[in-house]
């Protein structure tokens, strides 16, 4: 069964260093350079929305800023674009981990994608703002594609906590 | 949330809406000084060494995806294009052979006639490794940094005119921004007619001239090469050709847009130009404009007597 809070499956405690890993590999793969390719995913930001929605009392806004200035200079874009994203991004993914960990994976990655939209609407106002183009409606998919992620990286990201199921009748939970 | 005030015994630092608006304030700060005024250069230098190996593991597998591509080009291939370079250089050899000739007639005529040396430049051969990522501008990056030399301004040619300008420089690599970059201007002229003008870049992949009258003569084909006049190109560089012309009695100016002369969109090598040198200063400007005001000038005059 899917650990939400609504299973009954007891995980073990979060270590930082494997949250830390994770946001590193995400960052990896933003770096890839895919160009304009459309559709790819901001993997940062899934995670770090990932991230915020399981352990909000352990990483939240800060890591954002961090994040979201390691992406900008990695990728080229304006300083501070990303890292405007994604303070809001970890903020409202904070504010809505109570009520998100209630849901399926798949509920879950509803409630998420309106966040990652969010995000991209924020980085193409404040660029459109200081007279940049507008790329395209294309750049809009990758939050939806991040959005399909969400399922099997609530399995992947999660595995670490995961121990066997032992069946105890008396147990209460 | 914001109501619920949490017991002191569970301090966790400050409440969220206060972080919140504290990094907001931050990167709003940072976005604005990089984009309007351009003071965070040497913050993004650092960090970018933070990220350099990240990106450089990153960069890794488009290399294998280009590498790959050139590893498995057919012999056929290799041989006709091998056939036509030798041919080309053929043609080349003729008249690079005249160029020293003419190189030294023209340095002997220009002292003759007291004239400024035309400027030899230095540059670098680098390779164009990938777009850059950001969606809101049209850059690439280059193979070359400042290790190779490279500052940034330089201008950036292939071997069909010009393509842009680097605007920044990492130790290892370089950003090309491209002439159909939004934010790129470039000083031409029409060798036609020898109109002077500014080419701007208009995002989808063309260039725009502006600001030229809509009786200007101008006709779709015209070739456009550099001016020159902004003491970064050199002069008479091929940069684009005039796709059409499109006159409108409503408007002050035409509107013209340009096909790029060179592979502006493609990824090829491409020789990054040296700085030249600085134009000779502007001449003083003339006493008349400062009598016609009163007081200042004179003032100014007065003092220096």
């Amino acid at each position: 069964m899917q650990p939400t809070n609504r299973s009954s499956r007891i995980l073990l405690p979060v270590k930082m260093w494997f949250v830390y890993l994770t946001l590193f590999v995400a960052l990896f793969l933003n770096y890839i350079p895919t160009g304009h390719l459309p559709a790819v995913p901001d993997f940062v930001a899934l995670v770090l929305a990932f991230w915020c929605v399981r352990e909000p009392l352990k990483i939240g806004i800060g890591a954002g800023f961090v994040f979201g200035l390691l992406v900008d200079i990695g990728v080229g874009a304006a300083m501070g674009q990303h890292a405007f994203a994604y303070v809001l991004l970890t903020y409202a993914a904070n504010e809505l981990s109570r009520r998100v960990m209630w849901f399926t994976p798949v509920e879950q990655a509803l409630h998420v994608l309106p966040l990652l939209f969010m995000s991209q609407v924020l980085m193409v106002v404040v660029r459109l703002m200081a007279g940049a183009e507008f790329p395209g409606w294309w750049m809009f998919f990758g939050c939806f594609v991040a959005a399909l992620l969400w399922i099997p990286l609530h399995y992947v990201l999660l595995l670490p906590q995961y121990r066997p199921v032992e069946r105890d009748e008396n147990r209460p939970i | 949330m914001v109501g619920h005030s949490t017991p002191p015994f569970f301090k966790r630092g400050p409440a969220p809406l206060a972080k919140l608006v504290f990094f907001v304030i931050v990167s709003l700060g940072l976005l604005v000084s990089d984009l309007n005024l351009r003071y965070l250069d040497a913050f993004r230098q650092g960090l970018s060494v933070l990220a350099y190996p990240l990106q450089m593991a990153a960069a890794t597998p488009a290399d294998f995806v280009r590498n790959a591509s050139n590893y498995f080009a057919s012999l056929v291939r290799l041989q006709i294009e091998n056939k036509d370079l030798k041919a080309r250089q053929l043609q080349g050899a003729e008249r690079l052979l005249r160029l020293d000739q003419i190189e030294q007639e023209n340095r002997h005529l220009r002292a003759l006639l007291d004239a400024r040396e035309r400027q030899a430049v230095k540059s670098v051969v680098a390779e164009i490794m990938y777009t850059a990522k950001d969606p809101f501008s049209r850059t690439v990056i280059l193979d070359k940094g400042a290790q190779a030399g490279i500052e940034a301004g330089q201008a950036v040619v292939d071997d069909a005119g010009v393509i842009g300008q680097i605007t920044r420089v990492f130790p290892m690599q370089s950003e090309l921004t491209l002439l159909t970059d939004k934010d790129q201007a470039i000083p031409v002229m029409i060798v036609r007619s020898g109109l002077r003008a500014v080419l701007f870049g208009s995002g989808n992949g063309l260039m725009e001239l502006r600001y030229l009258a809509a009786n200007a003569d101008i006709q779709p084909g015209d070739k456009v090469v550099t001016s020159g006049l902004d003491g970064v190109f050199l002069a008479g560089l091929p940069v684009a050709t005039v796709a059409r012309v499109e006159r409108d009695q409503a408007q002050t100016f035409a509107r013209i847009p340009c096909l790029p002369a060179a592979g502006v969109e493609q990824f090829s090598h491409v020789l990054v130009l040296g700085q030249r040198e600085s134009l000779p200063p502007r001449p003083p400007e003339p006493e008349l404009i400062n009598k016609g005001k009163s007081g200042k000038g004179r003032k100014a005059r007065a003092g220096k007597e």
